[in-house]
């Protein structure tokens, strides 16, 4: 039998206590253990990033961290954005300028552009292009996703 | 009173799930009792099948059903939607890496993945054919047993089939040049970042079946026929898929899902992993030779186009992609004698199937190019010949088919336009031009329904899969334009076949104008109950009242459909409901089966500059022009066309799949194969569209989606070539490539290099 282990993390605000496999990513018991199924999975290798989240401040690409390593750290999931059904104004913005096509991608979208406006709050397009470049897109242009950080990114510096 | 809901861009249906992680994709979703399933392979394209032991994979706890070939009906039945070609399991032989050979199913996907590893095939590694030359090579190993292909004149040789248009009088042309080069296309792959899923459950009403599937309606007849049960016993769920591009046109695994679930009694899921995904859907590489007559004022005096495509072992759609892509090679130019040969070839590689563009970017790299080196030799630049040789509005410019249906000088003008066409360049800059076209759909059907409820909202049932075109965002336009309802009181259903009539399928760019078409007739036959309603209701004759666009126009005044249909329904309530259906008929003496419903015109400009250190392309600007009718929300159309232009840029500059010798793809998985990403964009993307509401769709719009993907390939290599001096024949445009070609002209006196 695979072997477990007891972590205890904070998953969008709400601490958890879990029994998870030794060998299970963070995306695994997000996704199968938590029903959290807003995180995406793709690569499973770090290169596509439509898994990121946020660990405590960064993003990261959740198919490459073991759930065990994620042991007393605060994860923020696609699910923590809008609170009472409030979007955030970085979600209202993909929303606005047409950013997501398909939206496989849009969540790990959404979770690396909020770790990049948290850090640096008037990013320019090459910081955007810099801090998304992890996260690929096969429908857009990334035109209107750029756009759409930049637009959040004005509306949270008011 | 109009809604103005068309030609706006209000917000995308469905946005709010796919801002807040509520989207449910096919991985999603998750059936009580649900067995996971992982497949079992061998390490080569084609080995001959032993044995398949699967005691130990029974042993490992968990396992509740390991299926092989002889588990299945027998003879082991196939499926395709051009010929049943495809067996369920390989049968004898497989034919390509990651066909599977077995499949385990099981209570967790760790035990069904560590099964799936100890089922034991016994198999002899045999030489594969993973090239067009070594398919060709009379000494070749047939990839498909000509038993498969009864009566079929090409069943003892690996081509599939071979198209043949021709028109005119090619010898007796007389030309001032010819001009005649060969061209290659890579094998690109999808890569939507979904990767496929499916899931079937079998119940006591028949089985159903969820897939992140184009054609659920085509997939759903594959699934009854392969199961023997009725077209009302195969309910096929499709959720929005997460991206499809062609890919997800057709059956993959779906029918496998459907014979483990029956099986097993229980529901069972296959999520492909990436790798698992390239090895399922590939776009169709090809070696393009072709001969251009021009004059020396640039006319085009002949061409012939000898275009081989290289598919996988089974046709998939392919066979079609490959007549349908070829037939318009010439562009949207005037060419009065041609001759066109197209093979599809049979190998042991991903089976290739339809991908944005349909058979036609591989032509056009190699037409276009070609057309650009004449341009060079007769002293001519790029933007003139294309207009020379450009077809007008209303002309034949294509045998048998649809004639020009657009301002098309307008859409050319407007790209030069935009790159600055005129303006003198930077040193080491270099501009190009070019322009793709491709056909709409040759037949096509659709139903619509348009449900309009006691208190006057709308819902709409439209089968077509919204898999990020906005499609059920253009219908509720549609039906709000048509009903005059507001947005947020119109819900359009679509993903389920046992609840939304017939959708023929969902590609060629053709669902705003069929189904956004058979919409409008569901609205009209609503609009003719409400006519009749308002009579009944004000005392009036019929023939007083006239219905349109949301109102109904009385002798004295409007009144909104809404009041009408509250006035009708009374204390009873209820609703009317309006059945619409689109149709494009066959037309059996067509080469294609039927004429163009519309054409996708694009035309791409670029300027590009080339680091002579590295190899490596800038583009400065990227111009894109599409020839839309008319743009029913103009966010979207940009959303498609950018998108389209930049996954373009993916085959011209990075994207190509890499076989070894056993046909393994050496390339496999997101670390090797390199998509644009947001670090890859031209300096400038500029995208426009002209409308002058001249399609057969909703309101005058034609189809797009695909068009800003056909022609980026010849547009960048001129680019590169007026920047560097060097002519580029094989994709991508690699910085190793064209410094290769750099290093070479920096060697040879010849003022021109050829790679
Ligand atoms: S799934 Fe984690 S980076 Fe692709
Ligand atoms: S919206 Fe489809 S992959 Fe980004």
């Amino acid at each position: 039998m695979p072997r477990t282990l007891d972590v205890e993390l904070t998953v969008n605000g709400a601490p958890r206590r879990l029994e998870v496999h030794v060998h299970h990513t963070l995306l695994d018991v997000l996704r199968d253990q938590l029903g959290l199924t807003g995180t995406k999975e793709c690569c499973v290798v770090g290169e596509c990033g439509a898994c990121t989240v946020i660990v405590d401040d960064l993003p990261v690409n959740s198919c490459l961290m073991l759930a065990v390593e994620a042991d007393g750290h605060e994860v923020r999931s696609v699910e923590g954005l809008a609170r009472a059904g409030e979007l955030t104004p970085l979600q209202q913005a993909f929303l606005d300028k047409g950013a997501a096509q398909c939206g496989f991608c849009i969540p790990g979208q959404l979770m690396a552009a909020q770790a990049l406006l948290e850090q640096s709050p008037d990013p320019t397009v090459a910081d955007v292009h810099e801090a998304l470049a992890g996260n690929l897109c096969r429908c857009s242009g990334y035109e209107q996703i750029t756009e759409a950080v930049l637009a959040a990114a004005e509306e949270m510096r008011r | 009173m109009s809604m103005r809901s068309v030609g706006a861009s209000p917000r995308r249906v469905g946005g709010h799930g796919r801002v807040t992680g509520q989207q449910q994709y096919v991985a999603d979703i998750h059936l009580p009792d649900e067995l996971h399933v992982a497949l079992v392979t061998v390490d080569c394209a084609r080995a001959r099948i032993i044995s398949v032991d699967r005691s130990a994979a029974e042993r490992v706890p968990g396992v509740r059903l390991v299926m092989t070939a002889d588990d299945l009906p027998q003879p082991v039945p196939r499926f395709g939607p051009q010929f049943r070609d495809r067996p369920v399991l390989a049968v004898g032989e497989t034919k390509f890496h990651g066909e599977p050979v077995a499949a385990v199913a099981a209570e967790t996907k760790d035990a069904a993945d560590e099964a799936a590893r100890l089922v034991l095939v016994e198999h002899e590694e045999l030489p594969p054919v993973y090239t067009i030359a070594g398919a060709l090579d009379p000494a070749a190993p047939l990839v498909q047993d000509p038993a498969l292909r009864a009566g079929d004149a090409l069943a003892e040789s690996n081509v599939l089939a071979e198209h043949r248009y021709e028109w005119g009088d090619i010898e007796a042309a007389t030309s001032d040049l010819v001009v005649e080069n060969i061209y290659a296309f890579p094998m690109v792959t999808h890569f939507a970042i979904e990767p496929h899923a499916f899931i079937a459950a079998p119940g006591e009403e028949g089985l159903t079946i969820w897939s992140s599937i184009q054609h659920p309606y085509w997939l759903q007849r594959i699934i009854a026929g392969l199961v023997g049960l009725p077209l009302a016993r195969v309910r096929v769920i499709a959720p929005d898929p997460g991206g499809a591009f062609g890919g997800k046109q057709h059956a993959k695994f779906e029918p496998l899902m459907a014979f483990m679930a029956l099986r097993a009694g229980r529901p069972v899921r296959l999520v492909l992993s990436l790798e698992e995904t390239f090895q399922a859907a590939r776009r169709n590489s090809a070696e393009i030779r072709v001969r251009t007559g021009l004059r020396s004022d640039g006319s085009i005096t002949f061409r012939e186009i000898h275009a081989d495509y290289l598919l996988g072992p089974y046709a998939d759609i392919s066979d079609r992609v490959v007549g349908k892509g070829s037939y318009p090679g010439n562009g949207p130019y005037r060419v009065p004698a041609s001759r066109i040969v197209a093979r599809a070839i049979l190998s042991h590689t991903t089976p290739s199937t339809a991908f944005r563009g349909f058979g036609a970017p591989q032509v056009n790299w190699a037409v276009e190019s070609n057309l650009d080196e004449g341009a060079k030799a007769l002293g001519l630049d790029g933007l003139q010949i294309r207009l020379r040789n450009l077809a007008r509005r209303g002309e034949k410019f294509l045998p048998y088919d649809t004639p020009a249906d657009g301002d098309w000088q307008q859409t050319v003008r407007r790209a030069a336009e935009l790159v600055g066409w005129d303006t003198e360049l930077p040193a080491g800059h270099g501009r190009g031009i070019a322009l793709g076209i491709k056909l709409g759909p040759t037949t096509g059907l659709s139903h619509a329904t348009v449900r309009f409820l006691a208190d006057g909202s709308v819902l709409v049932f439209a089968g077509t899969s919204d898999m990020g075109q906005g499609s059920r965002t253009i219908f509720a336009q549609i039906a709000s334009e048509e009903m005059g309802v507001p947005l947020d009181r119109i819900t359009v259903v679509s993903g389920d076949t046992h609840v939304v009539p017939y959708d023929q399928q969902t590609s060629a760019a053709r669902s705003s104008v069929l189904m956004g078409n058979a919409i409008i007739e569901a609205c009209r036959s609503l609009h003719g109950q409400l006519r009749d309603m308002a009579a009944q209701a004000y005392g009036l004759d019929p023939q007083e009242v006239r219905v349109e666009r949301g109102v109904a126009h009385l002798p004295d005044g409007e009144v909104p459909l809404v009041e009408v249909l509250q006035a009708g329904l009374g204390t009873l309530g209820g609703e009317l409901i309006g059945n619409g259906m689109a149709r494009k008929e066959a037309e059996p003496d067509h080469p294609l089966g039927g004429t163009a419903a519309f054409y996708e015109l694009n035309c791409t400009a670029i300027e590009a500059t080339v680091d002579d250190e590295t190899g490596e392309v800038v583009l400065v600007r990227h111009a894109i022009v599409s020839d839309v009718g008319r743009a029913l929300n103009p966010l979207q159309v940009r959303m498609q066309d950018e998108g389209a232009a930049i996954m373009g840029l993916g085959h011209t500059l990075m994207e190509h799949l890499i076989y070894d010798e056993s046909g393994r793809i050496r390339n496999l998985g997101a670390i090797d194969y390199r998509i644009p990403t947001a670090k890859d964009l031209p300096l400038e993307v500029l995208s426009d569209v002209v409308e002058n509401a001249d399609g057969p769709g909703p309101y005058g719009a034609k189809g797009m989606s695909e068009g800003a993907l056909l022609c980026v390939a010849p547009a960048v290599a001129a680019a590169v070539q007026q920047a560097t001096g060097v002519v580029i024949r094989d994709l991508p445009l690699t910085p190793q490539r064209i410094w290769e070609a750099l290093d070479e002209r920096r060697r040879s006196p010849s003022p021109e290099v050829v790679s």
